[in-house]
């Protein structure tokens, strides 16, 4: 069952009914309702398995990837069904970032950035692209240490600028949505608190939908949090109020440790 | 853990028979093992010692000598003229074929196999790869025969010599891109997903480009299998005296040439040199491909 | 998606060309093999008549498929223990040394030899040993083509071997060493029974490669066509007869060859299978 006690006016995303199934029996995410607010983060938490990433890689029909998933209900993208766009014009609108930060090994960092539109074979002029580039960079915090080596391969990049890096390409289509799938977990504390700071600048302009094992990450930056066990939203709520006064039982036990 | 055995109070275990037969395996491994490595240090050698002094400029450039010259060299007791052109332009010739029809094929089938990984129809394709790699080549020697010999070339040809080949080579191709592939770590692919690029291009401009280095390690081993190949092209490209780069006549390969020289007591010294060259070849290719393997770049 | 569609569509297509191809294949042998097999049966297996004169042509592939098996057979004999050593050498005693690293190299080089280079040193070298040795008057025949063959399908042996063998679990290893045990009888207790199905399947492999070997047995078997009567007698083998007796043949002679070539290929094809069924089964 899940509880929400927000009251979202014009939704950036809209989920109705949604439920996902690995092989057509078993659910891995049970009938979510939820509306996600514009310009906010909004995380995701819940034990593992319990369906956030799958509910989560929904939102930018991810599972299209895989023949086997079965998906049921719709999510709206400002109003649109996402089943019914291209799923180009989908993922242009909806961007992601990935649990290991993966940039293209065989290109450079400038090429990195503007993968989305290169790749998409849409013909920009270099002044746009250098704008776009130069945008994104410096909305993830990254132009200055990388405004000289743009055109170095990004691998030699550490860890925490090689995901600060993989925003800016999600970043470079100014999307509606930006999914992020535990961005922080493979980084060491510093690097995470530094992508924490990011994405505090971030909502200010774009809205975030962040799947996140730790909760105190989730304490920490989101404005709203979902809490989800065994495929099921739970709990949706400010995350102050959750954090503070759960109202479902479950909630509780997650919060206070009783289950991981 | 034997030596710790040793070093100290168990003395009186070095006579147990037990550590002795211990010992005497150990040095019957070693012993065995020097003489598994002899044959390529004999052959390596005797190729180098034999073929050396026949190689030269002339090795390169000119085509194979008649047996009258190489009679009257070998009687005045001089290296004997001509070189192995027309074997090095065949071979050159018709790999470069077999490459044209393999590996734009092995790439696409190695590609459908990684993207359908579960399905019985892939598995199916992956025997079948696989039996077809186990194939000895005189057979597809035989088959290359039947296909464009007879029906197609009206006769020997080099065509004939490049499918034989080509036959060979596809099977390593597709299964090395496919193993290339694999290795992709997929949230790659999923990114370029997630940037809404299409399917092709995914295919085109992410995945191959990462895999290069290992598409073409595939290819280059795959290469070097078939270059040094024989039996296949007895039966489909016969040999040919002159440099020849029609695809429907008969043709002439290194290891050709090395069969026609060993077949005449007249040209039997050249039998080193072009050996020395078709190794030579065949182990260069080898080494770049382990060089490109090894400096791959970190997905 | 359209392009997606098409995309997916010309993978499809290009894999359909390997089944067609393997299919075409069959079909050709056996539809060269009609010929033969219509005028003498299934005795064609069995007999060892090998006539070409024309107007009394007697076809039998018997000679054959004993000279391939003996080879062969001699080939994994020898290969064996020298394979079985190296590997050890490589995954057990000296295992991530650079003495492993060199061996292993050299062996790796062994492989990449042409069959036909290894023709030439055979003749050239072995056999004027075996000669010296006394074994036999010429020098050609099964043992030395079983000998040439044995180092040519030594490093297919060695890798898979040693890769095997460095697979076996550390902790059964050094569970058997607290126990007392001595090196040689952690090989043979512990990882030689762990290690059991993957060593078998790489000899069935190395088996395989030894029946279709083609040239360097044509030059060293003596081509004859009857059955070898002993270790140093001539023959030859399925695979170096259709080499060596190709030249000129057509009609019914040809039809015996290809039919040869199509006992080679469901041989090898099945020895392949065997090999490749008991390594997948391990992973």
């Amino acid at each position: 069952m899940s509880i929400t006690n927000l009251n979202i006016k014009d939704p950036v995303l809209s989920i109705k009914n949604l439920s996902v199934s690995y092989d057509g029996e078993k659910l891995a995410v049970k009938n979510v309702n939820a509306d996600v607010k514009k310009y906010s983060i909004t995380a995701i938490m819940g034990p593992s398995g319990c369906g956030k990433s799958t509910l989560l890689r929904a939102l930018n029909r991810m599972h299209d990837l895989y023949p086997e998933i079965v998906t049921t209900g719709t999510v709206q993208l400002n109003g649109e069904d996402i089943s019914e766009m291209s799923n180009i014009d989908l993922r242009r609108k909806v961007g992601m970032v990935f649990q290991r930060p993966n940039p293209f090994p065989t290109m450079s960092i400038y090429d990195n950035v503007i993968a989305g539109y290169k790749l998409n074979g849409i013909k920009q002029k270099k002044s746009e692209r250098d704008e776009i580039v130069e945008k994104s960079l410096k909305d993830v915090s990254l132009w200055n240490e990388v405004k000289d080596a743009l055109l170095k391969k990004g691998t030699f990049l550490s860890g925490g600028q090689q995901q600060r890096l993989c925003v800016a390409r999600a970043l470079a289509f100014q999307p509606d949505v930006v999914l992020m799938d535990e961005p922080t977990s493979a980084l060491d504390p510093i690097a995470t608190s530094k992508i924490e700071e990011l994405l505090l600048e971030l909502k200010k302009k774009y809205t975030i939908v962040l799947v996140t094992h730790n909760m105190a990450q989730a304490a920490r930056i989101s404005n709203q949090s979902m809490f989800m066990y065994l495929g099921e939203l739970i709990e949706y709520g400010k995350t102050k109020e959750m954090f503070t006064n759960p109202t479902d039982k479950r909630t509780e036990e997650y919060l206070t440790g009783k289950f991981g | 853990m034997n030596d710790i055995l040793k070093k100290g109070k168990f003395k009186r275990e070095e006579k147990n028979p037990r550590m002795v037969k211990n010992k005497l395996f150990h040095r019957l491994v070693i012993f065995l093992s020097i003489i598994t490595i002899s044959p390529i240090l004999l052959i390596i050698s005797k190729l180098f010692i034999k073929g050396f002094r026949q190689i030269n400029l002339s090795f390169f450039t000119e085509t194979a000598p008649d047996t009258f010259m190489a009679m009257t060299a070998v009687n005045n007791g001089e290296i004997i003229p001509g070189g192995i052109l027309n074997g090095i332009t065949g071979t050159l010739f018709m790999v470069i074929m077999a490459a044209i029809i393999a590996i734009p094929l092995g790439i696409l089938i190695g590609v459908y196999l990684y993207e359908n990984p579960g399905r019985v129809y892939a598995n199916i394709i992956r025997d079948i790869a696989d039996i077809l790699q186990g194939v000895p080549s005189i057979v597809l020697g035989l088959i290359s025969y039947i296909w464009i010999v007879k029906n197609v070339t009206s006769g020997y040809s080099a065509l004939a010599g490049s499918v034989s080949l080509s036959i060979m080579m596809l099977p390593l191709i597709l299964r090395s891109t496919e193993e290339t592939l694999k290795m992709i770590p997929t949230s790659l692919k999923e990114a370029a997903v997630a940037l809404g690029v299409p399917y092709h291009k995914i295919l085109l401009r992410v995945l191959i480009p990462t895999g290069f280095s290992g598409l073409l390690t595939g290819i280059l081993l795959a290469i070097s299998r078939v270059i040094g190949e024989t039996a296949p092209l007895m039966l489909t490209a016969l040999g040919s005296s002159v440099v020849n780069y029609q695809i429907d006549k008969p043709t002439s390969a290194v290891p050709l040439l090395i069969w026609e020289f060993y077949n005449d007591p007249n040209m039997v010294d050249l039998i080193w040199s072009s050996s020395l060259f078709l190794m030579g070849f065949v182990l260069t290719l080898n080494l770049i491909s382990k060089k490109i393997a090894s400096t791959r770049n970190a997905f | 998606m359209n392009s997606e569609k098409i995309t997916k569509g010309a993978l499809f297509i290009a894999s359909l060309v390997i089944v067609l191809v393997t299919g075409g294949m069959v079909l050709s042998l056996v539809g060269g093999t009609v010929p033969v097999f219509s005028k003498f049966g299934i005795n064609f297996l069995f007999s060892s008549d090998w006539n070409p004169t024309e107007g009394r042509e007697e076809y039998g592939a018997l000679s054959f498929i004993v000279g391939t098996v003996l080879t062969s057979v001699l080939a994994l004999i020898i290969c064996l223990p020298l394979a079985f050593s190296t590997s050890l050498f490589i995954g057990e005693y000296y295992r991530g040394k650079r003495i492993s690293k060199i061996i292993g190299t050299l062996v790796d080089l062994l492989a990449g030899v042409p069959s036909i280079v290894y023709g030439l040193w055979g003749f050239y070298v072995l056999r004027p040993f075996i000669v010296d040795l006394g074994l036999s008057s010429q020098g050609f025949g099964i043992f030395t083509s079983g000998l040439i063959l044995a180092i040519m399908i030594i490093p297919y042996a060695t890798s898979i071997t040693s890769e095997i063998i460095t697979l076996v679990p550390n902790d059964l290893k050094e569970a058997a060493y607290s126990l007392g045990a001595t090196r040689l009888e952690v090989i043979f207790y512990v990882i030689v029974p762990n290690a059991r199905s993957g060593i078998v399947a790489s000899y069935i492999l190395a088996f395989g490669r030894a029946l279709g070997e083609t040239m360097a047995v044509t030059m060293l078997i003596g081509n004859s066509n009857k059955i070898p009567g002993g270790l140093f007698d001539t023959g030859n083998t399925m695979a170096s007869v259709i080499a060596n007796q190709f030249g000129e043949a057509d009609g019914l002679k040809l039809s015996a060859l290809i039919a040869i070539g199509l006992l080679l290929f469901v041989i090898t094809g099945i020895i392949n299978a065997l090999g490749k069924f008991i390594i997948k089964k391990l992973s």
